[in-house]
């Protein structure tokens, strides 16, 4: 498949994003949970979210260049009974209203005590929101996945490691955004989520592996056979119908070949996996805020290289048809 | 379901590679109810464009023992279509009344996702008005009352100089393709999916006859024109009256 810039702009920065709410509130959830007697201001978690919903903000913008009528994207909301994108249309700005909402709590301190348990701790409306709103973050990491995952007409994106896939990378690389971000503020919350980030990174790295691994040994079990319905062991295309190019030749094709896709897999396990990974720990040992900025960013252009190679990977049935193309 | 189920059945017996079906369909519906269907540099070097039906080539088999099969490839129109309940906004749809398979050019945001659950490869994108395109199964005119009863049909049907497409209700056990199904071994491409296509194929046949040489030579009078002509009846016996 080709890789649309567009959509790995949007998975990659909204992953984030969402990696980044879930990382706040589980770091608010320390401190309710008395994990440390230290605390963190309103104002740590508001701008946070404020962080958070850029990254959301920028993902969404860069998904309309994906449509080319994007005057009629409100329609996408509509068949949601049975599309997974349409599904994702919604949940994305749910996600996003309530990033604003948990931003907005935190910001200007409306914490009402909700619910007080046997034990003496209570919830409060920002730790409720919190939990509501990382809740929708990981359903969207879902959602996104299963766009990709129910194509079952791309053997390699047709897997629940694709979900899986989805919901490590953006959570390891939101909380090592959350990390680079806590050290900025020298917040006592560096440590817990730098740790995080790591291990996170390194499930992401095993998981990701595996589906790259499960890709390449895996054989098309489609033949010409079926695709003209003429069974014989011996059939090649002659021609494809037409000279030059056509749809199905560059939607379903990806520029560049087998080179650029090796040194891009490369790239992106050194990049997105194994050198953040390092600087992570190094970062945690240390403290070094530029270190984990870095390990950040890092992170994020190698993600951007893997959603390519994913999208490169995924080798559609209907190639069959494009066996000797002009 | 719907009960009717237009659709195509496509004789690759019959189809010589002629394209006449390429150009008529290009034709037909870039000038009418779903078109334009525009091209890019279509007089350069890289043209390319939006067809709604197109012609491969295959070769069956190792030289000198090969088989060419010209293959037409168009929405098949499926009964239970994957690019429809995908479609974020409802503009992919498939009719109750006749199972076509349609996009709505009002609805579409031009996402594509629809040609990605499409294992067949038939949907097209217009890159001008940015919205997919396929095979209409020519819907404006097979419904057209201004024409004569024999022109209704898709433009491939009736540009086919061979007539190796048939259009007709798969789903009325006496239509003309419902028939040519049945009785010559009519298949659905990649069955597997369980998309069940509409439109079927029927396969290459071997029209072979095997003559001896006494057939050659004429042995007998079959038309008994050379023979003795019969003596009229004496009416001794009933076989006088019936049979000379």
């Amino acid at each position: 498949m080709k890789p649309a810039f567009s959509v790995l702009f949007l998975t990659t920065l909204i992953g984030a994003g969402q990696g980044l709410l879930v990382a706040l509130v589980t770091g608010q959830w320390y401190f309710v949970i008395g994990a440390t007697p230290r605390q963190e201001n309103g104002a740590f978690y508001a701008v946070g979210a404020a962080i958070a919903l850029v990254l959301l903000g920028l993902g969404l913008f860069a998904s309309f260049f994906h449509l080319a009528n994007p005057q009629r994207a409100w329609r996408a909301a509509t068949r949601w009974r049975t599309s997974w994108l349409s599904r994702e249309v919604i949940l994305l700005p749910v996600v996003m209203g309530l990033g604003v909402v948990y931003a907005g709590v935190h910001g200007f301190g409306i914490r009402p005590v909700l619910m007080t348990f046997s034990n003496q701790k209570s919830l409060d409306l920002t730790m409720a929101v919190g939990f509501v709103t990382a809740g929708a973050a990981l359903l969207l990491y879902v959602v996104t996945g299963m766009i990709y995952a129910c194509v079952r007409f791309i053997r390699e994106w047709a897997s629940s490691w694709t979900v899986v896939n989805f919901v490590a990378m953006g959570l390891a690389s939101g909380f090592t955004v959350a990390a680079a971000y806590a050290a900025i503020s020298s917040s006592p919350l560096t440590e817990f989520f730098a740790a995080d980030a790591l291990v996170l990174t390194l499930v992401a790295l095993a998981t990701r592996s595996y589906q790259l691994w499960r890709n390449w040994r895996a054989k098309s079990p489609f033949t010409l056979k079926s695709a003209i319905g003429v069974h014989h062991p011996q059939i090649r295309q002659l021609t494809q119908g037409f000279c030059g190019t056509s749809f199905n030749t560059k939607e379903f094709f990806v520029p560049g070949g087998k080179g650029k896709m090796a040194v891009l897999t490369a790239a992106f396990v050194a990049f997105g996996f194994l050198l953040p990974a390092v600087m992570i720990g190094v970062g945690w040992a240390t403290g070094d805020a530029a270190l984990l900025i870095a390990a950040a960013l890092a992170q994020y252009l190698g993600l951007l290289a893997e959603r390519w190679v994913f999208f490169a990977q995924g080798n559609h049935v209907q190639n069959l048809y494009y066996q000797a193309r002009a | 379901m719907s009960k009717k189920q237009l659709a195509l059945v496509i004789d690759l017996n019959v189809c010589v590679g002629c394209h006449a079906c390429v150009t008529s369909c290009k034709e037909w519906n870039t000038s009418g109810w779903a078109g334009p269907m525009p091209d890019q540099n279509p007089y350069d070097a890289d043209p390319s464009g939006v067809f709604f039906n197109r012609v491969q080539t295959f070769e069956c088999g190792t030289f000198p023992n090969t088989e060419t099969i010209h293959f037409p490839k168009s929405c098949l129109h499926c009964e239970d279509p994957p690019c429809v309940p995908v479609c974020p906004t409802g503009a992919s749809y498939k009719r109750e009344e006749d199972g076509i398979v349609l996009v709505d050019y009002d609805k579409c945001i031009g996402c594509k996702y629809c040609s990605w659950s499409c294992p067949y490869g038939v949907r097209e994108f217009d890159e001008v008005q940015g919205v997919m395109k396929k095979c209409t199964l020519c819907v404006d005119r097979i419904y057209d009352q201004t024409l004569p009863p024999e022109r209704r049909k898709p433009a491939c049907v009736l540009a086919c100089p061979a007539g190796a497409r048939i259009f007709g209700d798969i789903k009325d056990p006496d239509s003309e393709a419902a028939i040519a199904i049945r009785e010559n071994g009519g298949y659905p491409l990649m069955p597997e999916w369980g998309t069940q296509p509409a439109n079927h194929y029927l396969p290459r046949r071997k029209t072979k006859m095997t003559l001896h040489e006494d057939e050659l030579i004429r042995a007998d009078n079959p038309l008994k024109i050379e023979g003795e002509l019969p003596k009229p009846p004496d009416g001794s016996s009933l076989d006088d009256y019936s049979s000379w």
